[in-house]
C-alpha cells in the first residue's frame, strides 16, 4: 500500500525575491515529490516566473531557502553549493525548456548535436552511441530520423519545441522546469507537445514544475497546482479540485474566464 | 480473489459533511448546498443516491472523490488497512487513493488529444503497475464487453458519439481492482443492450465486494443494481432557496 514517507526533490521554504521596492515574489513554500508534475499558473506579472527562475538557480532569491535532494540521497541548499556544483546539477540532473525554443536550443548546429552535446557535457565521448542515442531521442519526440543533421533554423516551432525537449530529456533528468512549453504555438501543434509531454512525464517517472498561464494546459499535466497573484500563492490543491471547487476569489475569476468552445 | 469477502466491513463512512460554495464573483454570496450528511457503505453493497435533481446527489459524489473541497464534516475510506478522512487528505494522499482505492466513472469523458481509445481505458492499470501490454490486452476485453467496434480502439475518443464516449469512461472504470466505485450516472446515453451489460458489470462489482456509490436516473437500472437508497432531500441545507 501506499506510503507516503519519501522526502521532497525539492523543498522550498518563505522564498521571496524583491527588485528593490518591487516584489516579484513573496513568502513562497512548497515540495515536489518524485514523479509529481506541479503546474504554477498566474497571469503575467503575478511572479510565476520570478518564481521559477529563483528555484532552478537562474535568479538569487532575497529571502528563503530552497533545497534539492541529489542523487546520493543528501538535501543540499541550493544557494549554498558553489557555482560549479549548481551548474553539474542543472547539465544532469535538470531540464529547462524555454517558452522559445531558440533559448534553449543552438539554433546553428544540427538537431542531433543540440542532443549530442547534453550527453557529451555528462562525460559521453562515442560518436557512433552519441548518434543513437540522439537519433533515439528524435524519434521519441517524433522528429524523422533524416532529420538529424538539419539546423533548428530550418524546423516549425513545434519541432523547435520538441528538439529542445529532447535535448534537456537526454540525460534522464529527475526534475524538469518548463516555462510556457506550450505558448506561441498553434492550438493543434499544441495539443501533440502535450500530449507527447504526457506520455513522456508518465513513462519517465519525472518530477516536473510547469509554469502556465493556461489553465487546460494545468489541467491535462499537472496532479496538484500553486495559484499566483501579486507574487503571492492565493490558492493550492489538487488539479482537480482547484480548477472544479476554486476557493480563492481570483481562482474563481480565472476559472470563470475560461473560453468554452 | 485473494481475500473472503468480509461484508460487514465498512468502506466509506461520511459523517455531517457539508458543502457550500462562496461565490466571490457574485459578492460572497453563500450557497449552501449539502449539510450533514452522514451515511456508511459497506464492502459488496451498491448504494444509490436517491432525490431530485438539484437535491445535491452530484456534490455528494464529487466530494467522495475529492473533486469539491467538503466546508465541513468526515469522510473515511478504508485505504489498505487504515481508514482515512479523504476531506482532510493532502493532495498526495487523495492521488494515492485514488489510485489504489477509490475509482470514478463519470458521466462525461474528459478527453486527451490524441491518445487512443483503448489506451484511455488501459491507463489506470499501467498507472497501478501493470504492463502496458497486457493492460492493453484487458482494455481490450472490456470495450468489446461493451460492444464497441474494434474499429474505434485506436482512435481517439474525441470525435466519438456520447454513447461511444461513455463505453470508453465505462470501461476506464470498471477495469480496476479499486474496492471502492463512484459511479455518476454511467448508463445516461447508452442503449437497452449496453445498459443491460453495466447493470451485470456493477452485479460483478458487488460480488468481488466492492462499495459503489452511484446516481442513477434510470429507473430500470436504479431498481436493478440498488442494495439501498439514500434519499439526499434528507442533507438539504435548512435555508436552501
Amino acid at each position: 500500500m501506499t506510503m507516503l514517507d519519501e522526502t521532497p526533490l525539492l523543498s522550498v521554504t518563505g522564498l521571496s525575491r524583491y527588485y528593490g521596492e518591487r516584489v516579484g515574489c513573496r513568502d513562497i513554500s512548497f515540495e515536489v515529490y518524485p514523479g509529481e508534475v506541479l503546474a504554477i499558473v498566474g497571469e503575467s506579472g503575478s511572479g510565476k516566473t520570478t518564481l521559477l527562475n529563483c528555484i532552478s538557480t537562474r535568479l538569487e532569491p532575497s529571502a528563503g531557502c530552497v533545497s534539492y535532494r541529489m542523487r546520493d540521497g543528501e538535501s543540499r541548499d541550493l544557494y549554498r553549493m558553489s557555482e560549479a556544483e549548481r551548474r553539474l546539477l542543472m547539465r544532469t540532473d535538470w531540464g529547462f525548456v524555454h517558452q522559445n525554443p531558440a533559448d534553449g536550443l543552438r539554433m546553428t548546429v544540427s538537431a542531433g548535436a543540440n542532443v549530442g552535446e547534453r550527453l557529451m557535457a555528462v562525460g559521453e565521448r562515442h560518436y557512433g552511441r552519441i548518434r543513437d542515442t540522439a537519433t533515439h531521442w528524435l524519434s521519441r519526440v517524433e522528429i524523422a530520423a533524416d532529420r538529424i543533421d538539419d539546423q533548428p533554423r530550418a524546423f516549425s516551432g513545434g519541432m523547435r519545441q520538441r528538439l529542445q525537449i529532447a535535448r534537456n530529456l537526454v540525460t534522464g533528468p529527475r526534475l524538469v522546469f518548463m516555462d510556457e512549453p506550450t505558448g506561441g504555438l498553434d492550438v493543434s501543434v499544441q495539443a501533440r507537445l502535450l500530449d507527447l509531454l504526457r506520455g513522456l512525464v508518465n513513462d519517465l517517472g519525472l518530477a516536473a514544475i510547469v509554469v502556465t498561464h493556461d489553465l487546460a494546459v494545468a489541467r491535462l499535466l499537472s496532479h496538484r497546482m500553486i495559484v499566483m497573484k501579486d507574487g503571492r500563492v492565493v490558492e493550492e490543491g489538487l488539479t482537480d479540485r482547484v480548477l472544479d471547487d476554486p476557493q480563492a476569489p481570483y481562482t474563481q475569476l480565472l476559472v470563470s474566464s475560461i473560453l468554452q468552445v | 480473489m485473494p481475500d473472503p469477502v468480509n461484508r460487514d466491513a465498512i468502506a466509506v463512512r461520511a459523517s455531517s459533511l457539508s458543502k457550500s460554495f462562496c461565490m466571490h464573483l457574485q459578492g460572497g454570496l453563500e450557497l449552501p448546498v449539502v449539510e450533514g450528511a452522514s451515511f456508511e457503505v459497506r464492502a459488496g453493497e451498491c448504494v444509490v443516491l436517491g432525490g431530485p435533481s438539484g437535491a445535491g446527489k452530484s456534490s455528494i459524489l464529487k466530494m467522495l472523490y475529492g473533486n469539491y473541497a467538503a466546508s465541513s464534516g468526515e469522510i473515511l475510506i478504508r485505504h489498505g488497512d487504515a481508514m482515512v478522512d479523504l476531506a482532510a487528505a493532502s493532495p498526495r494522499l487523495v492521488l494515492a487513493i485514488r489510485r489504489e482505492t477509490l475509482g470514478y466513472v463519470s458521466q462525461f469523458l474528459r478527453t486527451v488529444p490524441r491518445v487512443a481509445a483503448v489506451d484511455v481505458v488501459a491507463e489506470p492499470l499501467v498507472a497501478r503497475g501493470i504492463d502496458a501490454g497486457t493492460a492493453r490486452e484487458r482494455a481490450g476485453l472490456t470495450l468489446e464487453r461493451l460492444n464497441l467496434p474494434q474499429r474505434l480502439w485506436q482512435l481517439p475518443p474525441a470525435t466519438f458519439s456520447g454513447g461511444e464516449q461513455q463505453r470508453v469512461n465505462i470501461a476506464r472504470g470498471f477495469i480496476t481492482d479499486h474496492p471502492v466505485l463512484l459511479l455518476d450516472e454511467p448508463t445516461a446515453s447508452l442503449d437497452a443492450a449496453n445498459r443491460r451489460v453495466v447493470i451485470e458489470m456493477i452485479a460483478e462489482k458487488k460480488a468481488q465486494g466492492v462499495a459503489q456509490i452511484g446516481i442513477f436516473h434510470d429507473e430500470e437500472v436504479r431498481e436493478a443494481v440498488a442494495d439501498r437508497i439514500i434519499d439526499v432531500r434528507g442533507f438539504a441545507p435548512a435555508h436552501a432557496a
